[in-house]
């Protein structure tokens, strides 16, 4: 059996789906990843494929194991969301998620930067059709400054590929120095997707956006695919590990005063973001194994927690924690299921969390990082914090809100006990996804050195938490809008612009009379040549037109003879 | 011998024989039919005969088994099996539509002849294109320029006839040119077959005659392909002929100029020789370009969409002939692909005046107002050419601009290719101005008017030919390629 490149089966999949009637939808929706992971099965890892376009050779295919283990990641992620998103027919977001998974699996095989480079754009439009698809008041105005993000992020990404092409230097996906403007414009335009300090302003922006969805699968694909780029591009850059440490840091404080419970995922994930950063950052075998599996476990996690907020969001139509509340009554499944979750990305022992995240921290006290290790300390017991205890704890327990929705549709349950059984098998038996890393690992997360350290900070984290309540110092869940980096250029930087442009409107008078000048006498010169009555256009007249002919040919034949004498 | 090898011969046989028989059949409808057999056999022989080309190299053909010096032989290389495939391959799209076609642009008492003077036509071409030997290239350009003329001259406007003269004293004046041109070369070298030619006149080649023969040859091919400012036969002649006929011939009449050009600079006269001694780039980049630029700006004052499509094709050989002048390899592969991808484009673009003038009468301005509406398919056919003719990527318009564009960066001469570039962009003038027409403006009373199919589908099969080769340049670069590293690249 021969199988095809995997983007293939799910942009096939998305034009079927869009041309199909609603109920067959469905089946298409499940069958896209299924048949997929069947092609990706014997899919012959050795397997490359190349174009050529123009003169260009591109890599279309080629894979390794870091490839296979995100493929593998991208298919399950597609299954689950798309079970997920059964209990609605939106042609668009259905054709969406099937292309945009499609363009993350382009995306982890492409073998050059061209290639990445255009599924990076088809990342970023195919995205920003899920926020697009809320079809909300304000969703056409989300879409388009997600896309501006995305589209710089593009753009950046050429710029690079065009100056290492002018140096006539490689443009293969090797891992490269961070030195020179072209190594710099990439490892910007990869900054921007992975949420990077004073990049991340997007992540934040638009998950809450998007559809319930559209949530999950952003969650999946853009981001992750970023810390792929990065850990092929770039393993081993120092500059990461204290960017990756401060993406640790920051959103701990914004997730504990932000209200909207999907923005608080989204701070979480600039966090865990922020652990395979560092990973990537240390660059040992080691670290990008923690950084890659802690890749794939949050995928798991982050989307089960996504998912209950989008089971939650679904059946309230609300999303701010203080609104919500006292939900586990009727929603006994989703909050278990939420629990598990929050256990995860906590890294209880036991739950997939707990055998990536301790990955990182090795590599990190390896290496001899001390300081950062403590920064990663500090930021899992904010996590637990935020992710572990708020998440489940506002939106299902506190307060009774005196909501009494049903309990989430069938569909959404089984997407997200198929995520949380994964964290829990995963969690349990961590060989299963040692065996996939891109190095052979040796390591054991189950010592008695690591538990207890986790435990430890686990439980002094849910002290701190509960006597903060108890004497009402936790900051309240009030309703309001927290500044962020985004101020700077969603305030600030229009405003400077706005005055810049007025100083250059009042420059810029003359040049446009030039200008326009300018127009208007090549316009009334070519008018008079080549208009109606011009010389240029006028009916030939046989004999004129003969002696042109004779004329250029007694100039050339005079410009020959001369030539030859 | 089997029929495989006797191919090279039947290419042209079978149109030429093809004509007076068409003649005899007489009834208009059997005509019409054994003229599209007859097409559609030649197209698939051209094809036989390029991919035999490209799996075992170029084929020599020697007309009844004399030997290549004393005889005619047909040599086909990757080049010219190209231009076969387009002047064929245009026959058998265009072909079929000439059955309703004709009924309304042909006059009347000329109708039974069509198609035998289009087969004599196609006959011709085909000639031009495979033969080796150059007087046999005289005796086939004269065999497809007179039925040229008479097949202008059909158009049912008066000014047809008119057209087709000032055609005639023109075509003629470049026939002329090119026979003296090979009459000196012959005096020279005392060969006619162009390899033989070729290997003779690197010794002769400082003489006056032959500086002479390259000068009368430059002139006449000029002419032929419509090289500004020899150029002055093509308006009229294509608004005023039967669209049908300007659509074949926008598509292959001055890519045969151009195929002529690159032969006798190629293979006959050396790259070397002509490029550096005799410095022909100097005329074909100055013309080239000024024709570009001239036949664009021309076009976006035209009324009649015939016309201005008659003056895009004045700016699009500009650029053919700009991109031999370069004298490198990638203008070489320009050349080559240009002189494809704009038959396809404006084949495709004539064929959908065919279309309009079926159902309004006429073809200017006027007569597309609101025709988004009225006739969407058309219209989208046009518009799907127009994208092409501008150059936008994923169209094979783009695919020639790329390698005009990296061929004039090549050569050093920049600013020539900032000059191609803006007049694409004054070609985006001249096809907004008819989408604006047509898409935006209100439309006058009556319900959805498609033209027929059959005259339709010929130009829907260029426009998706338009796309398909923009995409997958495997065809057209890749022949352009081979073609190029057989002709010797650059001097």
């Amino acid at each position: 059996m021969t199988s095809v490149t995997p983007f293939l089966v799910f942009f096939a999949g998305a034009a079927v789906v869009a041309l199909s009637p609603a109920r067959l939808r469905s089946v298409l929706l499940i069958a896209t990843p299924v048949v997929g992971a069947v092609n990706l099965w014997f899919l012959d890892p050795a397997t490359t494929l190349g174009v050529s376009f123009l003169g260009v050779d591109l890599v279309i295919h080629s894979g390794d194991r870091l490839s296979v283990l995100f493929a593998w990641l991208f298919h399950l992620a597609a299954l689950i969301a798309v079970i997920y998103s059964l209990h609605m027919s939106d042609r668009l977001q259905q054709v969406a998620a099937l292309a945009y998974a499609g363009c993350a699996l382009g995306a982890v095989y492409s073998g050059d930067l061209v290639t990445l480079f255009l599924f990076w754009e088809g990342l970023a439009l195919t995205s920003a059709a899920l926020i697009l698809a809320r079809r909300a008041p304000g969703s056409p105005r989300a879409t388009l400054r997600y896309l501006v993000v995305q589209v710089t992020s593009g753009l950046l990404l050429l710029a690079g590929i065009a100056m290492l092409r002018a140096g006539g230097e490689d443009i293969g996906l090797a891992a490269m120095e961070l030195d020179g403007t072209a190594a710099w414009l990439i490892f910007l335009a990869l900054g921007i997707k992975c949420g990077f300090p004073l990049l991340h302003g997007w992540i934040i922006d638009a998950y809450p956006e998007a559809t319930e969805t559209g949530t999950v699968l952003m969650s999946a694909f853009t981001t992750k695919v970023a810390i792929y780029a990065l850990a092929r591009l770039f393993p081993g850059t120092g500059e990461l590990i204290w960017i990756g440490a401060a993406m640790t840091m920051f959103p701990i404080f914004y997730a504990v005063i932000e209200n909207d419970l999907r923005r608080v995922l989204a701070y979480s994930m600039i966090n865990q973001l922020g652990f395979m950063v560092v990973g990537i950052g240390i660059g040992t075998e080691l670290a990008l194994n923690g950084a890659v599996s802690h890749a794939f476990n949050d995928v798991l996690f982050k989307g089960l927690l996504f998912m209950t907020m989008g089971a939650v969001l679904y059946r309230t139509g609300r999303m701010g924690g203080s609104e919500l509340g006292g939900l586990y009554r009727t929603m006994p499944a989703t909050t278990g299921l939420c629990i598990v979750g929050a256990a995860s990305i906590s890294a209880f022992p036991l739950f997939s969390g707990f055998v990536s995240k301790s990955m990182i921290m090795v590599a990190v006290i390896e290496e001899g990082h001390g300081w950062v290790w403590l920064v990663l300390l500090f930021a899992s017991a904010g996590v637990f914090h935020h992710a572990g205890i708020k998440i489940p704890f506002f939106a299902f327990f506190a307060h009774d809100s005196g909501l009494r929705p049903k309990e989430a549709p069938r569909a959404m349950l089984v997407a997200m006990a198929v995520a949380a059984s994964g964290c829990l098998v995963i969690g349990m038996w961590p060989d299963l996804l040692y065996r996939m890393l891109p190095f052979d690992v040796s390591y054991d997360p189950y010592t008695w050195t690591h538990v207890l350290t986790q435990c430890q900070l686990l439980f002094f984290s849910a002290l701190a938490f509960t006597l903060l309540k108890l004497y009402r110092l936790y900051p309240p869940e009030l309703p309001g809008v927290n500044i962020d980096a985004d101020w700077c250029y969603r305030w600030l930087l229009p405003r400077l612009a706005r005055h810049a442009a007025r100083l250059a409107g009042d420059a810029a008078v003359p040049l446009r009379a030039v200008a326009l000048a300018l127009i208007a006498g090549t316009t009334s010169v070519g008018r008079r040549w080549g208009g109606p009555s011009g010389i240029l256009a006028r009916d030939p007249v046989t004999g004129t037109a003969s002696l042109v002919v004779l004329l250029v040919f007694a100039l050339v034949l005079v410009l020959h003879l001369v030539r030859g004498l | 011998m089997g029929l495989l090898q006797q191919l090279p011969a039947l290419q042209v046989a079978v149109p030429l024989i093809g004509a007076p028989l068409c003649a005899l059949v007489g009834r208009p409808r059997l005509a019409w039919m054994f003229a599209v057999a007859v097409a559609w056999i030649t197209f698939a022989i051209s094809i036989a005969l390029l991919e035999h080309v490209l799996d075992a190299g170029p084929i020599h053909y020697t007309m009844g088994g004399w030997p290549e010096i004393l005889g005619i032989a047909y040599v086909i290389d990757p080049l010219n099996a190209l231009v076969l495939v387009l002047v064929s391959g245009m026959a058998a799209i265009i072909m079929p539509a000439t059955r309703i076609g004709i009924d309304v642009e042909v006059v009347h008492r000329a109708r039974h002849l069509f198609h035998t003077v289009a087969l004599l036509a196609l006959a011709g071409m085909l000639g031009i294109a495979i033969t080796g030997d150059i007087f046999n290239l005289y005796v086939f350009l004269e065999i497809s320029s007179l039925a040229s003329y008479a097949l202008v001259a059909m158009g049912i406007d008066r000014r047809a006839t008119r057209a087709a003269f000032h055609y005639l004293v023109q075509g003629t004046i470049g026939a002329t040119f090119i026979l003296v041109g090979i009459g000196l070369a012959y005096m020279m070298t005392g060969t006619l077959n162009m390899a033989d030619m070729a290997a003779r006149l690197p010794g002769v080649s400082h003489t006056a005659p032959i500086q002479a023969a390259l000068a009368f040859i430059l002139i006449g091919t000029a002419i032929k392909a419509a090289i500004f400012p020899a150029h002055s036969w093509m308006p009229n002649a294509y608004t005023y002929a039967p669209s049908l006929v300007s659509a074949f011939f926008g598509a292959t009449a001055t890519k045969i100029g151009a195929y002529m050009l690159l032969r006798f600079v190629y293979s006959v006269f050396g790259a070397d020789y002509a490029f550096d001694e005799m410095k022909i780039g100097w005329v074909l980049i100055p013309l080239g370009l000024a024709g570009a630029v001239a036949g664009s700006v021309v076009a976006v004052w035209q009324h009649d969409l015939r016309r201005m499509l008659a003056y895009s094709s004045v700016a699009q050989v500009g650029y053919i002939a700009a991109a031999i002048g370069f004298a490198n390899r990638d203008g070489l592969i320009a050349a080559i692909v240009h002189v494809f991808n704009h038959g396809l484009m404006k084949g495709a673009l004539f064929l959908v005046m065919a279309c309009v003038i079926h159902r309004l009468g006429k073809a200017d301005m006027e007569s597309f107002r609101g025709l988004g509406r009225r006739m969407p398919l058309t219209m989208g056919c046009f518009v799907v050419a127009g994208l092409s003719m501008i150059g936008v990527p994923a169209t094979v318009g783009f695919v020639s601009k790329w390698y005009l564009v990296s061929s004039a960066l090549d050569a050093g001469l920049w600013p020539l290719a900032l000059v191609i570039v803006a007049t694409s962009l004054i070609a985006i003038i001249y096809i907004w101005r008819v989408v604006d027409v047509a898409y935006f403006t209100k439309p006058p009373p009556g319900a959805r008017d498609e033209a027929p199919a059959m005259l339709l589908m010929p130009a829907v099969v260029l426009c998706a030919l338009c796309i398909v080769l923009g995409v997958s340049t495997d065809l057209t670069v890749g022949v352009a390629n081979t073609a190029a590293r057989l002709l010797g690249g650059a001097p």
